[in-house]
């Protein structure tokens, strides 16, 4: 028996080293928890640490290997779920105080594939409220810290699964993306992060923000780890009527071909939108990307230029389409049947007031009273109704620039961290910061994040990759091969014992 | 002025419950009279994180409701989130049906004190039940969520019905349709089958509506009549003292036989209508409709038209028949298994229907007597076998021990006697033990009787009254 510094390792090593019976499942499962421990209280990436059901599950895993029975393709690879996740028995609170004392007496489709392809769920990663925002400052409970700079951001929503993956307080990690959620925070913690096209992964159980927007995807220290996760949260469930019945792609060997031979990338196009780089980016953020631009190239790839006209509505038609789906699905928060409910009420309406008034952070609130705007009656037209107009157009823009191209490549983030407490005092340069990553969100279709440089400070950099509907194998095979032929995945941030 | 001076104009919606085994969007059972919050799952509880699923057997069954009444059919339909807090709809979302309905148009046919009426459909429209708020005391309110996710479709009709009485025929026609079609049990009283009324008055002669309230809380077809007839009043009255109707929702207080204001129209929800981003667009193609329309059944006002038309019935005895969808079916067997179609109407509405109870139970396989069974007996009568006295008797023999009439016949010697030379002894007899009354009896024919029943009496009631009175008349000449 071999060991692994949980350091750096990657997700595909542990779970081959549990599969050939190298390792245990229990003991990479203790270093991890012993990680979380010594580390997670300076950064706050968690939000309930599952140490027993983590033993339990990589037991399992061990004994299965025992058995003589396969123990899964994620064998013993432990996982941090974003507390979006509904998780049976595991309280579930999407970071919020409404939701608070929460135990889903059910599993999210996603979270009960990866445990049956042999993942163990560490614990629930904190996240902005109802993955609204794109800090993390949204938490209601606490903020999460980059862990490259703790006086830095790790984005959002999803920054506790960025940065406990780029902390190596998980191996791997799920998320959600409905404006960026997933890139942009692994943009700025420096991980791998992405967003599969909208219905190849299932929703179900996972707390809806803005359902046509939704997108539960993975994060990994490396292409291949994100796309081995993405292969087995993939497919079509009977539960999630928006899901696609199409078969899983072989993402994982996407992933590696990258490192076929000095032109792996040869005959692919790579579309570069001006619309993209635009002025307000950074400059560091834009050499950065122009170097990996310049790496694909000698990769292979043929760089063509592209247009997305209609980028500009992308922010308006974005909050427009969120808010209002936000206001409808944050409307069971009522104090009824579960979680938070103010004790004081004298009347129904006072309890519903009372409830909501307390239970939801500033954040939420404003979308809902932004999202029951756009929605009253009368004005259904001129917002909403305009709104998916504009999105079709959006999703146009990709599709014929797909015609001219195989893959998108763009910053992800504008951007890099930036410090707590810099743009929470407005809220409209705090949703700018999703402005490269709306897109595809919006269009339904895959999107990429990975590692590309630092800036001077030593913060991270993110590279976009775009590809059509259930192209994600593109965006793995270009990932892996940029990952390839640069080293910026291997560095570590530094440890601070908390 | 009299109420003869008002138009009154009804429109109706009508929520019927679609008898699917589970729920619309969701897996628990829509079983009625479980215990509290038995029949629930995440989703019809709306969760966190849950999503709906659509059940494809309600689409066909409003499909099936929608062809059966002529609307046209969208092929290509959505569902819609309506909007409003209250704690018996779990998401504070009812998903419903808005601007794409599944069925548009229609119309619905009934008879109304035995004129042929039609009324029209605005729409037929697909949506999830709400729970039940139980009020428990002054300081507690409880929530059943067994009905939450319940299949309903909403039955809209134009407002184009002009009496109470139309108004709960018109319900009474969508029951036993719906009943027809298999989509619902249409039960008022269990809540099966809703029904809210739209109840305006105008001048005659006027063309404008006049200012409506929506009437709600009507759980029988009494009460829609009761309801409306006491709302219609009301409206007159106001109306007649120079006052105007508020537009309000009023709920039928049935013991105290009055509405009541519940809110008006400055109260009213905007209901946020959008969209259901969960659920894909529902598509009924081309080949599912043509088969959905191969499974209805012949139709009530189709078998109505058969049975006064071609078969003979009186209007009324169509109309028991058809009333329930087990009825006709019972009789159209009957006369399938050869009873002839009259004397067999009498049978199932005279001595079948009284016997039965609940007359769907005729569609039990186990039925005490079966239509066959049913046929054999008139059949008896008909050729002469069985007097029709007798034959009541053998009837309430047949349903009690599950017997045929052939073998209680048989067995207890039932025959009708119509052999001459045994009537003849018999009249003879008769005739012999009562001298008097034969000698009187060509002053007297009214006589006859006497003799009749004295023959009757003399052979055990199985002598064919026809044949004995003919003899007697030869022998008494």
């Amino acid at each position: 028996m071999t060991s692994i510094d949980a350091r750096g390792a990657t997700a595909v090593a542990i779970a081959d080293g549990v599969r050939a019976g190298k390792l245990l499942a229990r003991d990479v499962a203790e270093q991890y928890l012993d990680r979380i421990a010594r580390l997670d209280g300076a950064l706050g990436c968690y939000l309930l640490v599952d140490a027993e059901g983590a033993r339990r599950r990589a037991d399992a895993v061990d004994a299965a290997y025992k058995a003589g029975r396969d123990p899964g393709a994620l064998a013993g690879v432990p996982l941090g779920v974003k507390d979006i996740f509904c998780t049976r028995g595991v309280e579930t609170t999407c970071a919020s105080k409404i939701l608070r004392g929460f135990v889903p007496p059910y599993e999210s489709t996603v979270t009960s594939r990866l445990a049956a392809a042999g993942g163990v769920m560490l614990g629930k990663l904190n996240m902005d409220e109802f993955a609204m925002g794109s800090s993390n400052e949204n938490s209601a409970f606490k903020p999460v810290k980059n862990p490259w700079s703790h006086a830095h951001v790790p984005g959002g929503s999803s920054g506790g699964s960025a940065a406990a993956t780029a902390a190596s307080l998980c191996a791997g990690a799920i998320g959600t993306d409905t404006g960026g959620s997933i890139r942009q925070p692994a943009a700025l913690c420096g991980v791998v992060g992405v967003k599969p096209t909208y219905g190849r992964v299932s929703r179900y159980g996972v707390i809806a923000f803005a359902s046509s927007l939704d997108h539960p995807g993975p994060f990994g220290r490396t292409v291949e780890d994100a796309a081995a996760l993405l292969e087995a949260m993939a497919g079509v469930d009977e539960h999630d009527a928006t899901s696609i019945p199409a078969p899983v792609g072989a993402y994982r060997a996407a992933a590696r071909t990258g490192g076929d031979g000095p032109e792996p990338l040869k005959g692919v196009r790579i579309g570069v939108p001006d619309e993209y780089f635009q002025p307000g980016m950074d400059a560091e953020v834009e050499s950065a990307v122009r170097a990996a631009l310049d790496e694909l190239a000698r990769a292979g790839a043929r760089i063509v230029k592209v247009s997305l006209p209609n980028t500009k509505y992308a922010i308006a038609t974005y909050y427009l389409i969120c808010t209002a789906e936000a206001s409808s699905n944050l409307a069971r928060y009522d104090g009824v049947r579960f979680g938070y409910r103010a004790g004081d009420a004298r009347s129904l309406e006072e309890m519903y007031t009372k409830t909501r008034g307390e239970g939801f952070g500033t954040e939420p609130k404003r979308r809902i009273m932004l999202g029951t705007y756009v929605l009253r009656a009368g004005y259904y037209e001129a917002y909403y109704g305009k709104a998916l107009r504009a999105r079709r157009k959006i999703a146009d823009d990709f599709q014929a620039a797909f015609a001219g191209c195989d893959a998108i490549v763009t910053p992800t983030s504008p951007i890099p961290a930036f410090k707590f407490g810099e743009k929470t005092s407005d809220p409209l340069q705090m949703y700018l910061a999703d402005v490269l990553t709306v897109g595809p969100d919006l269009a339904g279709i895959p999107a990429l994040s990975q590692p590309c440089g630092f800036t001077k400070a030593g913060l991270p950099i993110g590279l976009q990759t775009i590809a059509p509907a259930l192209g994600e194998e593109t965006c793995f095979r270009v990932a892996g091969a940029y990952e390839a032929r640069t080293k910026w995945h291997q560095q570590l941030p530094p440890e601070t014992a908390s | 002025m009299s109420l003869d001076d008002y138009e009154i104009v009804i429109g109706l919606e009508v929520h019927a419950q679609l008898a699917t085994r589970s729920k619309i969007f969701s897996w628990s059972s829509t079983a009625f009279g479980a215990e509290p919050n038995t029949l629930t799952d995440p989703v019809c509880l709306g969760l966190p994180g849950v999503l709906p699923v659509l059940n494809r057997g309600v689409v066909d069954a409003a499909v099936r409701l929608g062809l059966a009444v002529g609307s046209k059919i969208r092929q290509r339909c959505r569902f819609t989130r309506k909007h409003y807090f209250y704690p018996d709809l779990p998401k504070n979302i009812q998903i419903s049906q808005f601007d794409e309905p599944i069925c548009d148009g229609g119309t619905v046919k009934f008879r109304l004190h035995g004129e042929t009426r039609a009324v029209r459909l605005t729409r037929i429209h697909l949506e999830e039940d709400a729970g039940k708020n139980i009020h428990a005391d002054a300081t507690k309110s409880l929530v059943d969520y067994n009905r939450a996710g319940v299949p309903l479709c909403e039955i809209v009709s134009e407002p184009e019905i002009g009496s109470a009485d139309e108004a709960a025929e018109y319900v009474r026609a969508l029951r036993t349709l719906v009943r027809y079609l298999g989509i619902g049990d249409g039960n008022m009283e269990e809540g099966s089958l809703r029904c809210d009324a739209n109840v305006s008055l105008r001048k005659r002669g006027t063309t404008a509506f006049g200012t409506k309230t929506e009437i709600k809380n009507m759980n029988s077809f009494k009460n829609v009549r009761d309801a409306i007839e006491h709302e219609v009043k009301r409206q007159a009255s106001v109306l007649d003292g120079g006052g105007r109707v508020v537009q309000e929702t009023r709920l039928w207080d049935a013991a105290r036989g009055v509405t009541q204001s519940m809110r008006s129209k400055e109260q009213a929800h905007d209901y946020r209508y959008f969209p259901e981003p969960d659920l894909p667009p529902v598509v009924v193609d081309d080949a599912a409709l043509a088969a959905l329309g191969k499974t209805l059944p012949e139709l009530p006002e189709d078998r109505f038209a058969r049975y006064a038309g071609p078969v003979g019935l009186s209007p009324q005895d169509a109309g028991v028949l058809v009333s329930e969808r087990e009825i006709a079916g019972y009789y159209d067997a009957a006369v399938a298994a050869g009873a002839p179609a009259k004397r067999a109407a009498n049978w199932v509405i005279n001595e079948v229907l009284a016997v039965v109870g609940d007359a769907r139970k005729l569609g039990d396989a186990d039925v005490p007597v079966p239509p066959a069974a049913l046929a054999g007996l008139v059949k008896l009568v008909d050729d002469g076998t069985l007097s029709g006295k007798l034959a009541k008797e053998v009837f309430g023999k047949m349903w009690a021990e599950r017997r045929t009439a052939a073998d209680i016949v048989a067995k207890e010697g039932l025959a009708q006697v119509s052999d001459g030379g045994e009537l003849e002894a018999a009249c003879r007899k008769v005739i012999a033990a009562n001298p008097t009354e034969a000698a009187n009896f060509k002053a007297n024919p009214k006589l006859m009787g006497f003799f009749v029943g004295a023959v009757m009496k003399e052979t055990g009631g199985k002598a064919n009254p026809k044949a004995v009175n003919e003899i007697l008349r030869k022998l008494l000449a």
